[in-house]
């Protein structure tokens, strides 16, 4: 079985440079990558364009390379609850392409899937079709959309083995799967590392295929966005 | 008078139909969850990953890996079931999904909706709200019928980016339930002690009002 455990966060993180395209898993700070993004943030290096589907807060999750002016693109869906992402976009410093979220999905496991282009429903007749080639398929308008092209994925689960095979918990499943082997290079943390053979083949939600660098994240906050309780 | 959120809520509600399928958007929409009438099973659809929504968590028992889109912590009934995103557009545009209720900032008399950007403001992106209005069968709109300032929201024309073109069927506000037809909207129920002549004030677009208007029940 080929072994794809690193030994520590640096280590998975080699190769990251100025310039590339990362993406990142997670939805709000449901599922993030927290270690691959503390690391990141400690790193000399900017002009990202980053892939995920929102931007974190202020000060956690993408928030912080943002803070830190790291990122060139964002690439999401929604970026509410984020005041300087906000800031950075309206003043031009910072380029952003919002995306529908199932396109959003879609592109990622495109890439994933050796499949260069799609067609969808969403956003026809609208500013995310602008440019775009359209088609009429059964009578209804269509957009094609292309496959993204990352050098690096970041990916959270829940847990894993030393043969990158992979589960995810709840909602935090969310973009991870579909971000596994979509970019050169994809990098996996789990909560949970266990030796190979130590996860039931049944339960595996990614083949270690798909992954080629795999650690236990170190620290995990799991900070929770909106904390809604059952009214007494 | 005009009803206030839960009001559009509790209305919306009675468009629930036995063993169906429902997506509900931030805001408004999410209180329709409280209001489901007895007797009828309706499973919630969230497009960050889940089917078989439950109801908020006890205090204790949250859980950071189980949220809903608004990122608001939930939990999950007995037979629910987790995915990833793909999956989940998935079942919303092959119409798996029966119905989806979402907030608008506009809607026209077209049934075209704007509900993501206004531009050199309000940035917050359309996140699943494109996908949804593209693909579902039935989508009801839950919002006020004006703004803050007063401005009608139901008009001949979006003046904001849209969202989706021709796609909203029913619009749920304080003061009406208005469908969209071929002519424009049309007026089916009045909000409890609401005039036509109030509805048709706040509406900028073309109003049809046919024989008498029943007040909403609930």
């Amino acid at each position: 079985m080929i072994n794809k455990k690193v030994n520590s966060v640096s280590q998975a993180l080699e190769g990251v440079q100025d310039g590339m395209t990362f993406m990142l898993g997670g939805f709000g700070l449901c599922g993030i990558p927290e270690n691959a993004i503390e690391k990141l943030v400690s790193l000399d290096i900017s002009e990202l364009i980053c892939i995920s589907n929102n931007a974190g807060i202020d000060d956690f999750g993408l928030g912080k390379l943002l803070q830190n002016k790291q990122i060139k693109k964002m690439i999401a869906s929604y970026v509410g609850e984020n005041a300087e992402f906000e800031r950075q976009m309206l003043s031009g410093e910072l380029e952003v392409e919002l995306t529908p979220q199932g396109t959003l999905a879609e592109k990622c496991r495109a890439a994933q899937t050796g499949i260069p282009a799609f067609f969808t429903p969403a956003g026809y007749g609208t500013e995310v079709a602008e440019g775009k080639e359209t088609r009429v398929f059964n009578g209804k308008n269509y957009v094609m959309e292309e496959a993204y092209q990352a050098d690096f994925a970041f990916v959270k689960a829940w847990k894993g083995d030393e043969a990158g095979n992979l589960i995810f918990k709840g909602t935090a499943r969310n973009f991870n799967p579909l971000m596994c082997g979509a970019a050169t290079i994809t990098v996996a943390e789990v909560e949970e590392l266990l030796p190979i053979g130590g996860l039931d083949p049944n339960q595996i939600h990614i083949p270690g295929i798909l992954v080629d660098r795999i650690f236990r994240g170190n620290l995990y906050e799991k900070r929770i966005e909106q904390l809604t309780l059952k009214k007494i | 008078m005009a009803l206030d959120k839960n009001g559009i809520a509790k209305r919306i509600a009675k468009e629930l139909q036995d063993g169906c399928y429902v997506n509900l958007g931030i805001g408004i929409p999410t209180l329709v969850a409280n209001y489901v009438p007895q007797g009828i099973k309706v499973e919630f659809q969230s497009e960050n990953g889940i089917l078989g929504m439950g109801p908020f968590p006890e205090k204790g028992e949250e859980d950071a890996d189980l949220i809903n889109a608004g990122k608001q912590t939930i939990t999950s009934l007995p037979g629910a079931s987790f995915f990833d995103s793909a999956m989940s557009f998935g079942m919303i545009r092959g119409r798996h999904v029966d119905l989806t209720v979402l907030g608008a900032m506009e809607v026209s008399e077209k049934g075209d909706i704007a509900n993501w950007k206004i531009p050199g403001k309000l940035v917050k992106g359309m996140g699943g709200a494109m996908d949804l209005v593209a693909s579902a069968e039935n989508i009801i709109v839950a919002m006020m019928h004006t703004n803050r300032s007063g401005v009608s929201k139901l008009l001949d024309k979006c003046s904001l980016p849209l969202t989706g073109l021709g796609c909203v069927k029913r619009i749920i506000t304080d003061l009406a339930v208005i469908d969209i037809i071929k002519d424009g909207f049309l007026l089916v129920e009045r909000a409890p002690n609401v005039s036509i002549e109030e509805i048709q004030n706040a509406t900028k677009g073309k109003l049809i009002i046919q024989n008498k208007v029943p007040e909403m029940e609930f």
